[in-house]
């Protein structure tokens, strides 16, 4: 029948020949080695800045150069907490507001995406029916998708700018969670649903002690997706919309010909969505059951 | 004989671009009360086949199979099922994974009683310190015993084993079955198994069904082994009848399981 011994002379030679590679480390070279975690990302800056500087003082006069960009963006990282006027405040503060904005169309998102991804992945007929809307609403950017909710929320008054960046918010992030939860749904595998047909499961207890465990993991890289959209689309509804927040500073100050917190801008955006997504992917981790 | 569970004309075919293809065909089997009856037969003859849709994992395409006097429908606890991958919840822990079965048939008891069984049937089968940990820290063998622990918690009135050993290295194997077999005589549950290693179907059953080559796979010869029980692997071995019933099966393996029968018209 099955031969279940197998032969492990040959592996055991096969594992000694790796030669021992020559080390000639000079001192320096085991300093250097100890620090490039710091000393190349600086390095790298170090040419950006540099590039900057050349870029302002040639190609286009206009861009502020770097120092100047410091003096102008200085009052606002040094009182980060400053509220001066509506769009006139530090930028911890105008994080703040932005993050608020994300937060919420972030659970608008995952509470619409999250049921409407399982909905895919158990039915077969209702991919067909809406997976050809999903491919060709996906792609399309909140620019486009903030006008229609202008259109949309007309009748709240004064709610209505907020209410339409809920809405592209949501609508531009939920994809990612809308399609890995429903890749996940697919991907449970026969054995676990065995299982719950054996035992004769209720249709509840099937859900939650058998399909929604076994999707986690996919829901949650689909959540950490979303979030990144979901800021990523928060300098478009802001700008959009005037609200105050980075990206309505961020738009306000260059139709004010204020050129100098725009890259401030921009490197606040990129460094709290870096920290989202640190945030996220340990979250993500910890969700980790299979 | 009184057939406590009984297979009749069993037939399951899948549609196929050239007409049904028939995977087996009128498999007839009736199994006593408190008998282990294994199948075996080559890979991809059928065997896997009948025993989920005893299991009621598959369809049946015609036949029926009657279990203590009911005709089956669709899966349910009565019968536990040994897969042969453990098959195991792997957020849950080894005893949430066999509480799991338990609090879905002994819903009307308390739950100390609930944890009473759990607990009896891990200790049972050596997993009593291994009770909190999850799949994935345990061996492939301790996984596979969460498996048959999680199949005798439910009382079940038949059990129903695919391949149960045939991931895991000889040593093991021999354990498991040692552990199975004491289990299955406290209990004495008609029990199903299929398998395609010759010494473990002597070792354990009372009866082995061989299956002949799929398509319409269908019961080839049936070998009764009447080694006494209690059994241990020794004394079957030295058993005079030993080498003889395998040598038979092998035989059967190696030559009358490709007879083909005239072929039926396939549309």
């Amino acid at each position: 029948m099955r031969d279940s011994t197998v032969p492990t002379a040959i592996s055991a030679s096969a594992v000694a020949v790796t030669p021992t590679p020559a080390k000639l480390p000079s001192s320096n070279r085991v300093a250097f080695a100890k620090f490039d975690w710091l000393l190349l990302p600086l390095v790298g800056i170090a040419a950006v800045v540099g590039l900057w500087f050349a870029l302002s003082a040639t190609l286009s006069k206009d861009l502020p150069n770097p120092i100047k960009t410091w003096e102008a963006s200085k009052p606002y990282i040094l009182e980060p907490l400053a509220k001066r006027g509506e769009l006139d405040q530090g930028i911890l503060r105008f994080t703040w507001l932005s993050l608020i904005l994300v937060a919420k169309g972030y659970l608008m998102a995952l509470v619409v995406g999250t049921p409407l991804g399982f909905v895919l992945g158990l039915s077969k007929t209702m991919t067909k029916a809406l997976d050809p809307i999903i491919q060709v609403l996906r792609p399309v950017s909140p620019l486009a998708w903030l006008p229609l909710g202008m259109v949309l929320f007309l009748g709240a008054g004064r709610q209505a700018s907020e209410l339409a960046a809920l809405f592209t918010i949501a609508i531009c992030a939920m994809w990612p969670t809308v399609l890995t939860t429903a890749v996940g749904v697919r991907a449970i595998p026969q054995d676990y649903l065995n299982v719950a047909k054996v035992l004769k499961l209720s249709r509840w207890n099937t859900l939650t002690k058998v399909m929604i465990p076994a999707t986690l993991p996919y829901m949650f890289t689909g959540f950490r997706l979303s979030l990144g959209i979901a800021w990523l689309v928060i300098v478009a509804a802001e700008m959009l919309t005037g609200r105050p927040g980075v990206g309505g500073f961020l738009w306000q100050q260059y139709n004010a010909l204020v050129y100098e917190q725009i890259i401030l801008c921009i490197l606040t955006i990129g460094v709290v969505g870096f920290i989202l997504d640190r945030l996220m992917s340990v979250v993500e981790r910890r969700f980790k059951t299979i | 004989m009184k057939a406590y569970c009984e297979l009749f004309n069993l037939t399951k075919t899948y549609p196929s671009p050239n007409g049904p293809a028939v995977i087996v065909k009128d498999f007839n089997l009736r199994l006593a009360e408190g008998e282990f009856v294994t199948l075996i037969g080559h890979s991809g003859c059928g065997k896997s086949t009948v025993l989920s849709m005893v299991a009621g994992l598959n369809s049946i395409t015609d036949g029926g199979i009657i279990l203590a006097g009911r005709e089956l429908a669709g899966p349910g606890p009565d019968r536990g099922m040994v897969f042969q991958s453990p098959s195991l919840l792997p957020w849950m822990t080894a005893y949430e994974n066999v509480m799991i079965g338990i609090n879905q048939v002994f819903f009307t008891a308390s739950k100390q009683e609930r944890h009473q069984i759990a607990e009896y049937y891990l200790s049972v089968v050596g997993l009593a310190d291994a009770m909190e940990k999850r799949p994935l820290e345990l061996s492939q063998g301790m996984r596979q015993w969460v498996g048959i622990a999680r199949a005798f918690a439910l009382k079940p009135k038949m059990l129903l084993l695919d391949e149960p050993f045939g991931m895991l290295d000889s040593l093991t194997r021999y354990e498991l079955q040692g552990v199975l077999l004491e289990l299955w005589r406290k209990n004495r549950i008609t029990a199903l198994m299929v398998t395609h290693d010759v010494d473990e179907a002597l070792y354990l059953s009372d009866r082995v069904v061989c299956m002949t080559d799929g398509p319409e796979a269908e019961v080839g010869d049936i070998i009764h082994v009447n080694f006494p029980r209690p059994r241990n692997r020794k004394e079957v071995m030295e058993h005079p009848d030993y080498y003889p019933l395998r040598e038979r099966l092998i035989e059967f393996l190696e030559v009358h399981a490709h007879r083909r029968r005239p072929k039926h018209a396939a549309a």
